[in-house]
């Protein structure tokens, strides 16, 4: 990165450390950090999607339709969630390799099961053998986005259904009274008024998403767990030429702080947002920012 | 092997005792129910402790966090802050690492390094910060009244503590902190996925799941597994919990006792 870094074994102090910190493989540390937050800004929304159909399915008039929301949303009631995220990543491979198989390899007669195997025709196979390395990363971390996306859409799903029964009845009576129909309330009266009440619900689980993030590592992305632990372990000179000991308390010292600063970050930013949603609601927070004007 | 002897193989395997090597080939859900079984005793073992122990610390945390002096309130903060702002599997990890440093320093701190009690004061401590906070907010919400009434009553000091802010405090906090015992038996299962060894194999419920999951490819039998196992525990936790419920508002009338209403909380 530097020129003085051409000779390593010279350095000392501050400028060695700017140097180690600059290597290829710090680089990659650094990368991943993006992954973590690009998992962040994908699993979001998406799980933010997943838990407003889940919560409408459950309030659904269509009793097999309101029987799967409710399922979807006691899904995660009682299960560590580790154990659903294990599960997920597992599950959801086989699913698409299961389904690539019944299409591409109709001729196939085998069993798919065989003992403690499982086997699908090469040309099922997701990523296909052939297929470059970046294919294969990139298809990991979708499916660990999914398997996110899934666990927290129920969670979120949980905490949209409680704000749309928060929604004050008289509202979708007046709504009703108006002469709108039960779809028209509901997009028009009910989905802009639930968000004030769902966002304590939503900022809390953005703090468990955000805390969630490390289990990445368990689903087998190399996010900044992984190279947390492969760059602080011991390293000797014949491997690099910035040899040290056993630095891996540091580096998770490291990814502590940067948790902490983060999920505070976003608690103050989350409370102001608070502030401004809460503008003009029929809400004890509405009221006394509107007590505080007069 | 009958399925009694897998049990009496197996059904403490997560102790070390029995069969040492675990099963190899035809895995059977025998073996699967019996291993994953043996493991939820360790759930049990760090979900207890923590909790047992935790409870005290929190107690004093959240007074801590409530008292005016900022010599004990900014420590009782950070510690709160520190705990609930990072995941517990950095926790885990640092904990580990930490106790790994210390141990090339000191030898004494060679235990910790093992599961049984590095893991275990990880999660004390996390579960203190956790459960102080819901103590504390349970202490702000201690309705004026109740305290006015004591004053006119004329305790003070300690006596009013002990007597009517304490046992009000534990019947406002009851339902969060049954939750967050429901929650730390579920972190339990993080334990031995991050840096912590299972020595000899001896791991937790999930440790053995996953080993069966890997083992046999199969995911849809090992994991529905666990969860029924899970779910049993959740609601002998819940019952256990519910009576102490039912014995911190044994002063009020029947109807006007609150049910437990448990909401679910989701990952540290």
């Amino acid at each position: 990165m530097f020129e003085f870094c051409s000779n390593p074994d010279a350095l000392s102090g501050l400028t060695w450390l700017s140097c180690y910190l600059t290597t290829t493989k710090h680089t990659a540390l650094y990368v991943s950090f993006g992954t973590v937050l690009l998992l962040l800004a994908i699993t979001a929304p998406v799980s933010l999607l997943f838990g407003f159909f889940g919560a409408a399915a459950a309030r659904a008039r269509f009793l097999p339709l309101r029987w799967f929301g409710k399922a979807y949303i006691a899904l995660v009631r009682g299960i560590p969630d580790i154990a659903l995220f294990l599960f997920f990543v597992i599950a959801l491979d086989q699913a698409v390799e299961w389904t690539r198989h019944k299409i591409l390899c109709p001729g196939w007669t085998e069993p798919i099961r065989q003992g403690n195997d499982f086997v699908v025709c090469a040309a099922a196979k997701m990523p296909l053998g052939t297929a470059p390395q970046w294919v294969h990363e990139a298809y990991g971390f979708s499916l660990a986005v999914f398997t996110f996306a899934i666990v927290f859409g129920a969670f979120a799903a949980n905490v949209m259904f409680g704000a749309m029964r928060a929604v004050p009845r008289a509202q979708i009576e007046t709504a009703e009274a108006y002469g709108m129909s039960h779809r028209q309330a509901f997009w028009r009266v009910m989905v802009p008024q639930m968000w004030v009440y769902a966002l304590p619900g939503l900022s809390n689980l953005w703090m468990i998403l955000i805390k969630a993030t490390p289990l990445l590592f368990l689903l087998g992305v190399e996010d900044i767990v992984y190279w947390a632990r492969e760059l602080g372990g011991t390293k000797t000179s014949r491997f690099t030429s910035y040899p040290h000991g056993d630095w891996r308390m540091w580096y998770f010292l490291g990814l502590l702080v940067f948790y902490l600063m983060f999920t505070r970050v976003s608690e103050i930013f989350l409370e102001r947002l608070m502030r401004r949603l809460s503008h003009g609601q029929a809400t004890t927070g509405g009221e006394s920012q509107r007590k505080a004007a007069a | 092997m009958s399925c009694w002897e897998t049990i009496q193989a197996y059904g403490l395997r997560s102790l070390g005792i029995g069969e040492r090597l675990l099963p190899r080939e035809d895995y059977n859900l025998c073996q699967q129910f019996t291993l994953i079984g043996s493991g939820l005793i360790w759930n049990i073992y760090f979900g207890v402790l923590a909790l047992a122990a935790g409870f005290f610390f929190a107690n004093a945390l959240a007074l801590a966090k409530s008292t005016r002096s900022p010599w004990l309130r900014k420590p009782a903060e950070w510690f709160i802050f520190v705990f609930r702002g990072s995941p517990l599997f950095v926790q885990f990890f640092f904990g580990y690492f930490l106790f790994l440093s210390l141990k090339g320093v000191y030898p004494i701190f060679s235990p910790f390094t093992a599961a049984w009690l590095g893991a275990l004061i990880v999660l004390f401590l996390n579960t203190s910060a956790y459960t102080a906070e819901i103590f504390y907010g349970a202490l702000r919400s201690i309705p004026k009244g109740d305290v006015e009434a004591a004053d006119a009553y004329g305790f003070s000091g300690y006596p009013r503590f002990r007597r009517i802010v304490w046992p009000t405090m534990l019947r406002l906090a009851w339902p969060a902190y049954t939750n967050e015992a429901i929650f730390l038996f579920h972190a339990t299962t993080l334990v031995f996925f991050s840096g912590f060894p299972a020595w000899q194999q001896r791991g937790d419920a999930l440790y053995y799941a996953n080993f069966f999951a890997d083992k046999t490819f199969n995911p849809f039998v090992p994991y529905p597994i666990l969860a029924g196992y899970f779910i049993t525990l959740t609601l002998i936790i819940v019952s256990i919990f519910g009576l102490f419920n039912r014995y911190l508002n044994r002063h009020l009338p029947q109807e006007a006792r609150r049910k437990l209403k448990i909401r679910m909380n989701v990952i540290r």
